[in-house]
């Protein structure tokens, strides 16, 4: 007899395999009776997880890294990129799933975000205000939120492609503005105050380095030596499996930041069942009958669209701010949109679960994996010194792979990758993944009859 | 309660910015206002003006030769191709192969020719429009030739399955392609910046104190770029072909009734616009004497502000919004950090937007 446990993780390995064959195979999965509970997309999200973890670990080893500390240390930084995008994602798909609102300006929100909450709450010596990190956060968060409104306030009586237009040269404009001479250091009533123009700016110490040590701004290496009653124990147990302090801090961040993120999900969860969602996803499925019905459609979705915009800002800051965190404008450009995009169609818009689906499948197989493959071919093979053209690689004795693999050229293959999968997708799938299940817009299941569930109970 | 009337507050906000048009009328005033006391002034020498002019006409045109085939897609597929930005650098970069392989050949490396590579020095290479016009003129078709072909393969892989889909799906696709794309050229070009013309003889015009020197690279763009605009206006007023393409712009449905062949007209769309765009890549190319991979995704939201300006879906508002993005973008230096001269443009693009999204041209889809 099979015991229960490995019974319901085969049941979850079967409702992906199905997602996989329905993506493959160009039809829409069939929810078999317990596929659409709540209990087995969770299976699914834990089975993904721990089935991409296993092939990190194998790739990682195979690239190289054999001790405890450098694993743990590969794990960490996807771990928290992930969790980035699917928060991310969540917060688009309020916008873009729900509401059905475009929005291109997702680099320019989180930007918004991160800098506001940088001018805030950097030292008032530096280029800051010195105000407490938590307020610095908070104005981070409204400022996102106000300028959301402010673009959507007009745009939202536009088509959707002009709103999509409007935000990216939106996010664009902030993007210039910031790494602008004048933006650099400027000075208002005595106070300095500055973005860092092109190059990077130093971000807040984040609040992690508050929790474990009792002197947080001082260097590492002297602030180790007296940690807080939490930091104490965290530290004495790292060093046991060989765990720096530094990776320690990581790990630490990366845990909390899980709990932002599921804490994301069940806000955005009771925000879909909520009167207002369903006024957004009925918004969604046919705006000129929600207005018959007496919803101010426009105002609904003017709110979806700022309280997104904040989401993705508060989302940027907490990315900006990972271990010894700085920022630069460089990292706002409208890639970062397109890459949230990405993972949210991916995972299916519309649906909460999909975008946690499509945020770490995003991440682990179309952001991370190249470049550990890339190290595996690096380490195995060791391709010597990669040709430097194309037509080298093609006519001359060098080979075509170790050109393909060169460090720039595996990043530029990656979004052409990227790109495929985008029409891939668009033309194939455009309910992504998990887009088989749109939660609809009614409490109830319509298209469930009564004598059927009370045939599966 | 508080939610709500703050909403409220929102809503009757969006009442008010009818106010906007009225403010954005005075600051243009003011700034013509402004304009006459520096010239007369002195503050501003009327040489450095009519530069300033003379560059917005040239950088104008060619945004609007660019915005051309944006206009065309936009009116006849109703959907914004965010590819276009890319499908400008593909046209720059084959357009120049050929010219470089033209020029090169015999003296250089066929492997550096190819990749259009800064290991042929372009001094020895001495491209320009007077030395070596054969190079340029082959240039020139292959731009076109090639862009055409791109945006009709594409065509038929990419948006073609995707024919009845909405405006947004076909939006995100293209992002797609505007992604694979470019990294696609960066991988085939390497990403590096070239340079590709050597200095060609100006002609010094006087003006005022000083003067302007007007090269023969800009004059190129200017009459190639005019020249092509009135071949637009003639295959859209004078040929069948345009006719159909302008009624299906109009309503496809009473298009496909009347028995156009929609599927057709729009393969020649894509031809024709493509086919523009290349040229305008290469002429882009040209003019500023130097490219990289992502140079056409650069321009791609300043092409957005001219064909939006215009009146989205015009072709004729693509080539007036071209001129006038092009005109106030350099002449914005006058007042603004030439840093911020973008962040102007695309200012100029969301206010339009905001205000007046049918266009300069009042939203008369003439294809």
């Amino acid at each position: 007899m099979t015991p229960a446990p490995l019974e319901r993780l085969l049941t979850a390995l079967r409702t992906r395999l199905d997602a996989v064959r329905g993506l493959v195979g160009n039809r829409r999965v069939t929810d078999g009776g317990t596929v659409r509970s709540r209990a087995s997309d969770l299976q699914v999200v834990a089975g993904l997880v721990l089935g991409l973890y296993v092939l990190f670990l194998v790739l990682s080893w195979f690239g190289g890294f054999q001790d405890a500390e450098a694993l743990t240390s590969r794990l960490q930084s996807v771990t928290l990129l992930a969790l980035v995008y699917v928060m991310l994602a969540l917060a688009l798909n309020l916008q873009w799933g729900y509401a059905g609102l475009l929005n291109l300006g997702v680099a320019g929100f989180a930007a918004v975000g991160v800098y506001t909450m940088a001018l805030l709450s950097l030292p008032a010596e530096g280029l800051g205000l010195g105000l407490p990190l938590p307020v610095g956060m908070l104005g981070g968060f409204l400022a996102a939120t106000l300028l959301g409104a402010l673009a959507a306030l007009p745009a939202i009586r536009l088509r959707a492609d002009y709103l999509a237009i409007v935000t990216l040269a939106f996010s664009e404009i902030i993007r210039l503005l910031i790494r602008s001479r004048p933006a650099t250091e400027f000075t208002i009533a005595g106070q300095t105050l500055g973005t860092g123009g092109t190059s990077s700016l130093d971000l807040p110490s984040n609040p992690v380095k508050r929790l474990l040590y009792q002197n947080p701004d001082q260097g590492a290496f002297i602030a180790v030596e007296n940690p807080t009653v939490i930091g104490d124990p965290l530290f004495t147990a790292g060093e046991a499996v060989g765990f720096g302090p530094s990776l320690v801090e990581r790990v630490v961040y990366t845990v909390i930041l899980l709990f932002v993120a599921l804490l994301f999900y069940w806000l955005l969860v009771r925000v879909g069942n909520s009167p207002f969602g369903r006024v957004l996803k009925a918004i969604r499925e046919d705006e000129l009958v929600a207005s018959s019905l007496g919803k101010d459609t426009r105002r609904f979705k003017i709110i979806a669209f700022a309280v997104g915009c904040g989401l993705i800002a508060l989302t940027g800051m907490l990315w900006q701010m990972r271990a010894g965190g700085s920022t630069a404008p460089a990292t706002f450009e409208p890639e970062l949109t397109f890459f949230v995009f990405v993972a949210l169609i991916l995972g299916g818009s519309g649906s909460n679960t999909g975008s946690v689906v499509g945020g770490i499948v995003f991440v682990a197989l179309l952001l991370e994996a190249p470049s550990f493959i890339q190290r595996i071919v690096d380490t195995q093979f060791g391709v010597p010194s990669p040709p430097d053209t194309l037509f080298d690689a093609l006519t001359g004795v060098d080979p075509f792979l170790g050109y393909m693999f060169a460090d720039d050229n595996i990043s530029a293959l990656r979004f052409v990758v990227l790109g495929i999968v985008l029409v891939y997708l668009m033309q194939n799938r455009p309910e992504g993944l998990f887009g088989g299940r749109t939660e609809e817009a009614s409490t109830v299941d319509l298209s469930e009859r009564p004598d059927s569930t009370e045939a599966e109970s | 309660m508080a939610v709500r009337d703050a909403s409220e507050g929102l809503l009757s906000s969006v009442r008010r910015l009818r106010l906007l048009p009225v403010v954005l009328l005075l600051l243009g005033l003011l700034s013509i206002v402004d304009l006459g006391r520096r010239l007369a002034t002195g503050e501003l020498p009327v040489s450095t003006f009519a530069t300033f002019l003379w560059d917005g006409v040239v950088f104008g045109m060619a945004v609007g030769l660019a915005g051309i085939g944006l206009a065309m897609t936009y009116s006849i597929l109703q959907f914004a191709n965010f590819a276009h930005g890319d499908y400008i650098t593909a046209g720059a970069f084959t357009g120049w192969l050929a010219a470089f392989v033209v020029a090169g050949i015999g003296s250089f490396g066929l492997d550096a020719l190819v990749l259009v590579s800064d290991t042929v020095p372009t001094g020895e290479l001495g491209i320009n429009v007077l030395a070596t016009p054969v190079a340029i003129l082959v240039g020139l078709v292959v731009a076109s030739v090639t862009t055409a072909g791109l945006a009709l393969a594409l065509d038929r892989v990419v948006f073609r399955p995707m024919r009845g889909a909405r405006g947004v799906a076909l939006l995100i696709a293209s992002v797609g392609v505007a992604l694979a794309l470019r990294h696609a050229l960066i991988i085939l070009f390497t990403g590096s910046t070239r340079s590709l013309t050597t200095d060609v003889p100006n002609q010094e015009v006087a003006v005022g104190q000083g003067g302007i020197s007007i090269g023969a690279h800009e004059v190129t763009l200017v009459v190639i770029a005019a020249l092509l605009m009135l071949g637009t206006h003639l295959l859209l007023r004078r040929t069948k072909l345009g006719t159909a393409m302008r009624a299906m712009a109009d309503n496809r449905n009473l298009a496909l009734v009347t028995g156009i062949p929609t599927e057709q007209v729009i393969r020649t769309t894509w031809l024709a616009g493509g086919a523009l765009t290349g040229v305008a890549g290469f002429l882009i190319a040209l003019e500023g004497g130097s490219m990289d991979p992502t140079f056409g995704w650069d321009l791609l939201l300043l092409v957005f502000s001219a064909v939006i300006l215009g009146g989205i879906g015009s072709v004729y508002g693509a080539i007036v919004g071209g001129i006038v993005i092009g005109i106030t973008s350099r002449l914005s230096q006058i007042w603004l950090p030439s840093e911020l001269v973008l962040v102007g443009a695309f200012g100029v693009l969301v206010f339009m937007l905001l205000v007046r999204p049918q266009g300069l041209l009042g939203g008369v889809k003439t294809v």
